[in-house]
């Protein structure tokens, strides 16, 4: 890779009218030789970042500064920390930013908000640009007053001279020159030691908005003349629909029911009449015989869905487990569970002059837009997607069923049409964290040595299914199996149910070996950040000192995914007459290299920890025969405030590494710490998620 | 469909809505009072939260028509001439939320609780708020909220 390289720019006609709009002033566009804006094009699907741009900062002549994203802020705080970032490269003070996010009409293409991405990948490519902007102001400046470049401070928005005389704002210097430069591609960035900006607990942009009830979230969106939509649901999974009577639903006043083949909708002037007349369409369906949660990890065991090699592989499992001094086999197994996102889905979309406009919840806004594209084909210039800041998603909102849902209504209803999925219907009729099956066989020396960890995981997915363990024989599998639910992606996937497998056995493994779980993990662990956050967590949580009693357990785990590293102790109670556990305590101690926004890190780590207790103890899902049995929260039950114990988080700051996303991997912990808990009290091992669901430990 | 008066936030508005129709919905989609949010349906995860008459009601689970005559307090009516309440002070100091969609439901239940109770134990604050959902897992930093809120109004800040 050539630095310094500067490529030739194209705008489009489209990015020339926009800048236009912008008013004058200096917009940066990062090269499209940068290795990270190639790394962020390729790979999906054959998409390539657009040639013109690949990122864009705009400053204009007042000095305010917009930055333009595809990523999109569904709570993790990125609004917040990726403008830090660009405010410490581009010396300007953190409230003149206004980041411009998931509006595909304005901002980059991009692949979607998921795997931890944003930090590692998103942030540098937005700092490059913004240090490239300040290389070309100081240059301007320096040009204006004949003066050597290298003499000169860009400092709050403002370049001055050495001998403090004189200064010039970014909005004076950009004014009136109209400005458009590519810039170079890979510029050297500000070391995290000199952060002032970045590396601070600046509050979430926008909070006032929050606690006001200002702000707009997906579902809140209001358009001129808008109306709304509700959709027919099918009775169940591969439900096929029989017959179908609109009669009674088309008498409600100003209702009009929509067909196109398979969908059946409503319009009407009010939300409540929509959903009645829904309620009011009579549909017969026939369903087809179907798996059940009964025998589901059998079945998913036994249905491959296509061929499948190993993950890792070294020397050979089956010689060292049979010469090993301790050995276990186990199998694991988890439920399927839902993301539950506080705001459901929801879509407003209008039509104007044969362009679609859409407003809705979405961490994939172009994966949108190109379902749209698709379904209702349309050119790219065709279709806006907009995405208002979200009621989270947790990995849950990848795909675009609202979107096509109100933009099919809107058009055959001639106007704009909101839809509002309703607890139910996210329950029914979104996607799931895989349920899965996990078989490991492993063995150590009696000295504590591991030698062989053969893991086989059915259908819950391959994330963080590599042992941090030093072991010389490994056979680590997926199996992707034909699953009987609809599944996707959830914030961690199957790094959860992956460490909770894992870190079951290897505290299995520690207390067959009579050894300190600690001391056998420190044994085995050779990586210096893993071991890092092991002690770390052990220190603060006092784990030299706590001693498990039937009504008390200390449990730890460990892990690491996505580049963040964690160690999670949990301390839990268990009530001697009802067997009832109740999570006490947890420490969980978390790096992931050089923090941005320390203040924004804790809260992540923290309420991954707190969303982890709910898979770990109580959630599932419910079903049979193709039915969803349990689609409400009075009958999913998700963790509350009354579950939710003393908890410490331990940052460590590592200046010194590149800073990755922090949204994911603190969820892992919590679960296998628990479950190490409840075996440390009780001598019983749950080797299924949720533990609990029936609030005891049931003696197996 | 009947036709009433509903009492928001100091203002008189004119309703027509069918009998059944939920408060939270003619908020939401007749009046455009979007600060209050559908979370559930079922009273079950407190996003709708509003106050009738000083007490935390879910407005989701109660006709529009039979809340005639109340004093209606939605999130939007908190602040005045400029000023928030120690309450919306406090979430914002302690950074007590993530995604922010549950935080309309949990003020206004945090405003209900610290009327009743100046200042409320760690468990009374439990209790009161557990039918309040936050799926991004901020409940240490919304208690720690509620507890500084307290502490804001009996020094008499407000």
């Amino acid at each position: 890779m050539t630095t310094r390289e500067t490529a030739s720019l194209q705008i489009s006609v489209d990015r020339r009218g926009f800048l236009k709009l912008l008013g004058g002033g200096l917009l940066v566009c990062l090269s499209p030789s940068s290795a990270l804006a190639q790394e962020s094009g390729r790979g999906f699907r054959g998409h390539e970042l657009p040639n013109d741009v690949s990122a864009w900062i705009h400053i204009g002549a007042d000095g305010r500064v917009k930055v333009f994203t595809g990523k999109v802020e569904v709570g993790q705080n990125i609004r917040t920390s990726l403008a830090q970032a660009v405010a410490e490269e581009l010396r300007v003070p953190f409230e003149s930013i206004t980041m411009v996010m998931g509006d595909t009409d304005l901002v980059p293409w991009d692949m979607g908000t998921f795997g931890s991405r944003t930090t590692p990948t998103m942030s540098p490519q937005l700092r490059n640009m913004a240090v490239a902007a300040r290389e070309l102001l100081v240059e301007a400046a320096a040009k204006r007053w004949n003066i050597d470049p290298s003499k000169l401070t860009a400092s709050a928005g403002k370049i001055t001279t050495p001998d403090g005389q004189k200064f010039i704002t970014y909005g004076n210097l950009t004014r009136g020159e109209d400005l458009v430069k590519s810039a170079p591609g890979d510029p050297p960035l500000t070391p995290a030691t000199e952060w002032k900006i970045a590396g601070t607990p600046v509050p979430k942009a926008n909070g006032h908005d929050f606690v006001t009830g200002k702000h707009q979230f997906p579902s809140d969106i209001v358009r001129p003349g808008m109306a709304f939509g509700a959709v027919l649901r099918p009775e169940g999974y591969n439900a096929k629909l029989d017959s179908i009577e609109t009669t009674a639903a088309e008498k409600l006043p100003g209702v009009k029911v929509i067909r196109d083949g398979d969908f059946t909708g409503v319009v009407a002037e009010d939300a409540f009449t929509a959903h009645q007349a829904v309620e009011a369409i009579k549909a017969k369906w026939t369903m087809p015989s179907q798996p059940s949660n009964q025998g589901l990890f059998d079945y998913l065991k036994a249905n491959p869905d296509g061929e499948s090699k190993p993950d890792h592989q070294s020397g050979s499992v089956a010689d060292a487990y049979s010469s090993g001094d301790v050995k276990l086999e186990s199998r694991y197994t988890t439920e399927y569970i839902a993301h539950t996102p506080l705001e459901p889905r929801a879509a407003v979309a209008e039509w104007n002059d044969g362009k679609l406009t859409v407003w809705t919840g979405t961490q994939r806004p172009f994966g949108v837009h190109e379902e749209l594209m698709q379904t209702f084909k349309l050119s790219p210039k065709q279709v806006r997607v907009i995405q208002p800041d979200m009621g989270s998603g947790y990995g849950g909102k990848h795909t675009g069923e609202a979107a096509i849902e109100a933009a099919r209504l809107a058009r055959a209803a001639g106007k704009p049409v909101k839809v509002v999925w309703t607890r139910e219907e996210e329950f029914t009729c979104a996607y799931f964290r895989p349920a899965g099956l996990v078989e490991i066989k492993s063995a150590a020396r009696k000295d504590g040595t591991l030698v062989s960890w053969e893991f086989h995981n059915y259908n819950s997915g391959p994330a963080g299914i590599e042992t941090p363990y030093e072991t010389p024989n490994q056979l680590i599998q997926f199996h992707p199996s034909k699953s009987p639910l609809r599944q996707g992606s959830y914030r961690g996937l199957a790094a959860t149910f992956n460490h909770f497998a894992r870190e079951s056995q290897i505290d299995e493994m520690a207390h067959a070996l009579h050894m300190d779980p600690v001391a056998f993990r420190l044994k085995n662990i050779s990586n210096p950040r893993l071991r890092a956050v092991v002690r770390a967590a052990a220190e603060k949580f006092e784990w030299d000192s706590a001693k498990s009693s039937p009504e008390r357990g200390f449990g730890l785990s460990c892990g690491t995914d996505k580049g963040g590293f964690v160690a999670t102790c949990a301390e839990i109670a268990v009530n001697p007459s009802t067997k009832n556990v109740k999570v006490q305590r947890a420490v969980q101690a978390w790096e992931c290299g050089a923090i941005v926004n320390p203040d924004g890190l804790r809260n992540q780590v923290q309420g991954a920890l707190v969303q982890g207790i709910g898979g770990a103890l109580f959630e599932r899902i419910l079903f049979s025969n193709g039915r969803i049995e349990n689609p409400h929260l009075s009958k999913y039950r998700v963790p509350r405030f009354s579950d939710t114990p003393q908890i410490d988080i331990i940052l460590l700051d590592r200046k010194d590494l590149p800073s990755a996303g922090a949204g994911e991997t603190g969820i892992v912990g919590i679960a296998p710490a628990i479950g190490n808990a409840i075996f440390a009290a009780t001598g019983t091992r749950l080797r299924h998620m949720p533990l609990t669901p029936e609030d005891n430990v049931v003696k197996s | 469909m009947s036709k009433f008066l509903l009492h928001i936030n100091g203002q008189d508005h004119s309703v027509q809505a069918p009998d059944e129709e939920s408060l939270l919905s003619v908020l939401r989609n007749r009046l455009a009072l979007t600060g209050t949010k559908y979370g559930c349906g079922e009273g079950q995860c407190g996003a709708c939260t509003v106050l009738m008459d000083g007490a935390a009601t879910r407005s989701c689970q109660i006709p529009a028509a039979a809340a005639a005559g109340a004093k209606i307090t939605t999130i939007e009516g908190l602040e005045r001439q400029g000023r928030l309440t120690p309450v919306q002070d406090a979430f914002l100091e302690e950074g007590a939320y993530q995604c922010g969609y549950c935080t309309s439901g949990m003020i206004m239940s945090a405003s209900a609780l610290l009327h009743d109770n100046h200042s409320p134990t760690d468990e009374q604050i439990v209790t009161a708020m557990n039918g309040n959902v936050c799926r991004c897992g901020t409940y240490p930093r919304i208690l720690a909220a509620i507890k500084r809120a307290a502490s804001l109004s009996a020094g008499g800040t407000r």
